[in-house]
């Protein structure tokens, strides 16, 4: 079933950990070229879980893909290991930013430029610097005590150091002030805008996700369980109350309610 | 006091050797998690390898360098057919994995060389001492010194200059991260332990100088665990500070508590700074303070 339109496609694939553990239960998705796509849902959900089944990071967590297929750009990468398909050009930026704490700022961006053209370092660094100039007047500080969001631009940035094809973003707004969360989705938009970078985010926070991304899945206990264009998500009454927080008076409302429970069973069925 | 300054002095520069040797020991532990037991064996083979070079007519310096190639495939070939597909098993299973290891160096090294203690013949050295101010050392000390020291200079700069030093320490400090950048951890597995083969060997041929070859060498090389445990099991510095400070306290063991028992205070005396260590400050002078993965 090759798509021309997808550059990523992820068709039913169960995933298991220690080999008992079912946690993904048939997900299918699909991530066009140059598109940012979304992928929500509330905590245990499985979505770290898909992004690892995609890079290949799973096998490392002891995790398995049993059923279904990954392709990405026609070819399948479902059993290719870890390097094999960062090398492709996927890359995953993990959930709670995970730098190098020992390294400085610059040295965890060389990091990211291991297996790149060693003439073309500062090519790559210029870049990183221009998308996030503060990273630059703070190159030479060891990375274990930059502040959260500093930390999470030098994640982002070290991903984009391998000069990627497809950013598979866990949670980047995770733990961050609202003021920064901002900031760094919009550097994901333009990173998506003038670099041509397909963008996978996972996001709890889906008002932010369904403002950049053009279309986005809601994934419940290993399912998908909704999916559709970003602008139709964000008017759908379930994903109102359950993901943005709002009823229909649009006042704030507590997430765990008594209906959640009736509606839910109702996207499983 | 010239007795102090004299074995002080001595001391830093035999513990500069084993910093080196220590220093190969933690970029295992850093890089892969293994406790690696072996260690005094690794060194014991250098000690003969650069020997054997010496003996067949290479100058010292072209010994030592054979010695450094000779460490490297050594150690990319035992993670390779010992330690890689044990990646993910039990902690106690690779460190009794490396005893085992240790068993089949010695009984490599005992069927290849003997057991008789042999020495570099002609001396590479010079045996007259210089003056250092008041203190007079032997040439054997203040070139393994030299040695040692240039050695970890080189592999400093390595660590921090080089792509390859990059992904190692990032390995070291978040496994799956780095995966996630497409560094594969198997080509830093057999990285660290050919630096560990190769900082080891030099080490041991350096020992072997001073001490003549036999089995001995591998005891001395069992001091890195002192050392690192003094240092921190995690730090290249600690292994370092740690390998230098065992040196000075081993020497001034011997110089002073000897002469008070039958002898061996200076083989014991690191051992006991250990299990102090172990008690008073687990995690050594520079250690990080953070909990074992498993
Ligand atoms: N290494 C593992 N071994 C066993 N079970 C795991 C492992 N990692 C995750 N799980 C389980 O898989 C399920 C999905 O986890 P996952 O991390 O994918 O969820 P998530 O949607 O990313 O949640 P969160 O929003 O909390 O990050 C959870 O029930 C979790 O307990
Ligand atoms: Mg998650």
């Amino acid at each position: 079933m090759a798509d021309g339109g997808a550059m990523l496609q992820v068709n039913n694939i169960e995933v298991r950990y220690h080999q008992v553990i079912l946690v993904l239960k048939g997900v299918s998705l699909k991530v066009p070229a140059g598109g940012i796509v979304a992928l929500l849902g509330a905590n245990g959900a499985g979505k770290s879980t898909t992004l690892k089944a995609i890079s290949g990071l799973l096998k490392h967590e002891d995790g398995q893909i049993t059923d279904g297929s990954i392709e990405f750009m026609g070819q399948r990468i479902d059993r290719k290991s870890a390097e094999e398909i960062a090398a492709m050009g996927i890359i995953q930026v993990l959930e709670g930013r995970r730098v190098f704490e020992h390294l400085t700022v610059e040295e965890n961006l060389r990091v990211g430029a291991h297996h790149g053209d060693g003439r073309r370092l500062s090519e790559r660094l210029e870049l990183v610097y221009h998308y996030f100039p503060h990273l630059r007047t703070i190159r030479n500080r060891v990375a274990g005590f930059c502040s959260g969001g500093e930390q999470q631009m030098l994640a982002i940035g070290r991903a984009l150091m391998t000069n990627p094809r497809l950013l598979l973003l866990d949670e980047p707004s995770l733990g961050l002030a609202p003021l920064i969360v901002r900031e760094i989705m919009e550097i994901i938009t333009r990173l998506n805008r003038e670099q041509g970078i397909a963008v996978l985010l996972v996001e709890q926070n889906a008002k932010l996700a369904l403002e950049i991304a053009q279309h986005a899945y809601v994934l419940e206990n290993g399912r998908v369980v909704m999916e559709g264009p970003a602008a139709a998500l964000r008017d759908n009454p379930d994903i109102r109350e359950f993901y943005l927080g709002l009823t229909e008076m649009g006042a704030r409302k507590r997430f765990r309610e008594a209906k959640w429970y009736k509606r839910r069973k109702r996207w499983l069925t | 006091m010239e007795t102090f300054l004299q074995l002080v002095l001595t001391g830093i520069m035999v513990g500069s050797i084993y910093a080196l040797v220590a220093l190969g020991w933690v970029l295992i532990y850093k890089c892969s998690g293994v406790l690696n037991l072996a260690m005094g064996e690794l060194t014991l083979i250098g000690a003969y390898v650069s020997l054997t070079f010496y003996t067949w007519g290479l100058p010292f310096p072209l010994a030592l360098l054979a010695t450094l190639i000779i460490g490297a495939i050594l150690g990319i070939l035992t993670e390779r057919i010992f330690l890689r597909r044990l990646i993910g098993e039990p902690v106690l299973t690779i460190i009794m994995v490396t005893v085992g290891l240790s068993f089949f160096f010695r009984g490599l090294i005992e069927l290849i060389w003997g057991t008789d203690t042999r020495v570099f013949h002609p001396p590479v050295f010079p045996y007259e001492p210089v003056r250092l101010g008041p203190v007079v050392i032997g040439q054997v000390y203040l070139w393994s010194f030299i040695a040692a020291l240039a050695l970890l200079g080189i592999l400093a700069a390595f660590f921090r200059y080089t792509r390859w030093g990059l992904a190692m320490q990032a390995m070291a400090d978040d496994e799956m991260a780095a995966m996630s950048l497409g560094i594969s951890p198997k080509f830093v597995y057999a990285a660290a332990w050919a630096i560990a083969f190769m900082a080891a060997g030099v080490g041991g041929s350096l020992l072997g100088n001073i001490n003549g070859v036999n089995i001995s060498v591998g005891y001395l090389g069992l001091l890195v665990l002192p050392a690192v445990v003094l240092g921190g099991l995690n730090s290249i510095p600690g292994a370092i500070v740690g390998g230098i400070i065992i040196g000075v306290l081993q020497n001034l063991a011997g110089g002073y508590l000897d002469r008070f028992t039958p002898g061996g205070v200076k083989e014991i005396f690191p051992f006991v700074v250990m299990t102090l260590m172990l008690l008073i400050k687990p995690y050594g002078l520079f250690g990080w303070v953070r909990i074992e993965r498993v």
